[in-house]
């Protein structure tokens, strides 16, 4: 039977939904569920994870104060030994990206990374080439360590555990890497690879001031989250990090607009998981209306402005 | 100080791709080959802490001889010399991201960099696993999704891409650092530079000499192509299309 460990996040003021996602992933295949919670004072944080899991392990140390992926992956391969785990989860959140292989490693175990599928025990399926193909892996190792994609899978409901956390006797190992600072993003606006609606702009909204008079209104009207077309990142018009693509961002959200944009291969494959995808281009050619569910031949200047007061009232 | 920068070949962002007949890969002949675009930015930043503080910038490569280009490339950027390990193949079913990180450190035994800069991942797997498990190997600490690295004698601090803002770390020297899109725009090698790529110094090894041992990972069984999206429609004004996204898709 499965022994699955789950990497659970938190800010310290609460447990990351997404991690809530890794553990309906790793549900799926049936077995024992450990959740493992690590920081400076976790404990309530821990008590509170229990009624989604069957045990809960947590780590409490100055050293796991910040989410340093050094000490963090030594606590963790530690307790997956322990308790013999076969399966070793976390979701792909930037946090997860940079701890589990790490984990791997020490583990000697074979890692499928972003998964969107359990196919079974050990197969999985994932994007790749940014959701060009899809990969059937087979993980060949004892023990398996698989980041979740998390917009593909729902968070865990809340269950009935309510058994006590399990604290963790902590060895932290070498340590050369210090926490410093966290600048949170002070943006009104969702983070791009989050949001329910993003509304993301390219050439033909035609320089800076067109994301301006166009783009940002109607994502503040939804209150959506801003992306764009690798060419206008390349032009400087936006920052590169709004760019929405196999070489910037993968965004999934449940309505995209796309505006302007011609619908090169490398922005669809950024996009095209989108539940609804909305493409506003004056050409009627565009290769962006063979994604759009919804597509408009429109100049982006007349329809974006009548968009946004038909949304209003 | 000595800097060790990876770089992968990869295929085109803009390519359309192909399955090949057994689903296992996909159709390589005649696909445009670059270099990962997240290698190109570790290049650049290698490069500029050159400028800075001085340093040697070696590239290190693994695959075909055919990344044989990319590292003239990157060497065309400035890198000073390059290491290429020869593998048969550089399909990640027969190159997985262990054996791939083993390699890598095994090059680090040798040459003793003081910062290896990797892509984030590459655009081809996407795995986003080598450069951390190099740093495990290398019992070192890491540097993630950088927005902003700063060496200040034997530290690097580096901003990093966190989940909802931007992380601030320290960390000792030798360490691993990879790259994101925010970190540099890299240069373009200008003429004279590509033609001085090709006179600098590019040993090929095999990946035999290199004495690994490992167990293969990972088995790709199938690639495909995702569930196509069905066509959509056309809306012919802004209230038609305000009216379905309500009413027909339920999304405002």
């Amino acid at each position: 039977m499965a022994t699955h460990l789950i990497f659970v996040e938190h800010d310290q003021n609460g447990i990351k939904k997404s991690s809530l996602s890794a553990v309906t992933a790793a549900k799926k295949m049936g077995g024992e569920l450990h959740g493992i919670l690590l920081g400076k004072n976790v404990k309530a944080l821990a008590r509170e994870f229990c009624p989604y899991v069957d045990k809960v392990h947590f780590g409490e140390h100055e050293g796991l104060e910040h989410r340093l992926a050094q000490p963090y992956a030594k606590v963790m391969s530690d307790v997956a030994k322990q308790i013999g785990a076969s399966h070793v989860w976390a979701s792909a959140t930037v946090a997860g990206k940079d701890l589990m292989p790490r984990v791997a490693i020490r583990l000697n175990a074979g890692m499928a990374s972003d998964i969107q599928a359990v196919i079974s025990e050990n197969t999985f399926s994932r994007p790749v080439w940014a959701g060009d193909l899809n990969c059937e892996i087979e993980l060949l190792t004892s023990i398996k360590v698989i980041t979740v994609r998390v917009s593909e899978f729902a968070p865990a409901e809340i269950g009935s555990n309510a058994s006590e956390p399990i604290p963790i006797d902590v060895s932290l190992g070498p340590v050369n890497m210090r926490f410093v600072s966290f600048d949170a993003v002070k943006s009104e606006r969702p983070e791009l690879t989050d949001a329910s609606v993003v509304v993301a702009g390219g050439r033909g909204v035609k320089g800076p001031e067109g994301f301006k008079e166009l783009i940002e209104p109607l994502a503040d009207i939804l209150g959506a989250a801003i992306g764009a077309s690798r060419a206008v990142c390349d032009a400087g018009w936006v920052p590169n990090d709004w760019q929405v693509g196999q070489t910037g961002k993968v965004v999934a959200p449940k309505l995209y607009f796309a505006i302007g944009i011609s619908g090169a291969i490398q922005h669809v494959a950024g996009m095209k998981g989108s539940r609804v995808i909305v493409a506003i281009n004056k050409d009627p050619e565009a290769p962006i209306f063979q994604v759009a569910d919804y597509g408009l031949v429109a100049d982006a200047f007349k329809a974006v402005p009548e968009l946004i007061s038909c949304l209003k009232s | 100080m000595k800097i060790l920068v990876t770089v992968k070949r990869v295929t085109d962002y803009e390519a359309k791709l192909k399955l090949a007949a057994d689903g296992l890969d996909i159709v390589r002949d005649s696909v445009n080959m670059i270099m990962n675009p997240f290698d190109q930015i570790a290049v650049e930043e290698a490069l500029r802490i050159k400028e800075k503080d001085s340093a040697e910038v070696v590239v290190l490569s693994m695959g075909t001889k055919d990344a044989e280009a990319q590292m003239r490339a990157a060497m065309a950027m400035g890198a000073d010399r390059g290491i290429l390990v020869e593998t048969g193949s550089n399909v990640s079913s027969e190159m997985d991201s262990a054996l791939a990180a083993k390699m890598i450190h095994q090059i680090i035994k040798r040459e003793s960099p003081n910062i290896v800069l990797m892509g984030k991942q590459s655009i081809d797997d996407d795995n986003h696993q080598t450069a951390e498990m190099v740093a495990e190997l290398w019992g070192v600490g890491q540097a993630t999704q950088a927005n902003t690295v700063t060496i200040k004698g034997q530290e690097a601090v580096v901003v990093r891409e966190a989940d909802g803002g931007l992380e601030t770390l320290s960390v000792d020297l030798p360490c691993v650092i990879t790259t994101d899109l925010r970190l540099n725009e890299p240069r373009y090698a200008s003429l004279p530079n590509i033609m001085k790529a090709k006179k600098k110094p590019l040993d090929f090894l095999s990946s035999s000499e290199l004495g690994i041992e490992h167990q293969p990972q990972i088995k790709i069984k199938k690639l495909s192509y995702p569930p196509s999206r069905k066509s959509g429609q056309r809306v012919s004004n802004v209230s038609e299309l305000v009216n379905k996204l309500k009413n027909e898709a339920k999304v405002l």
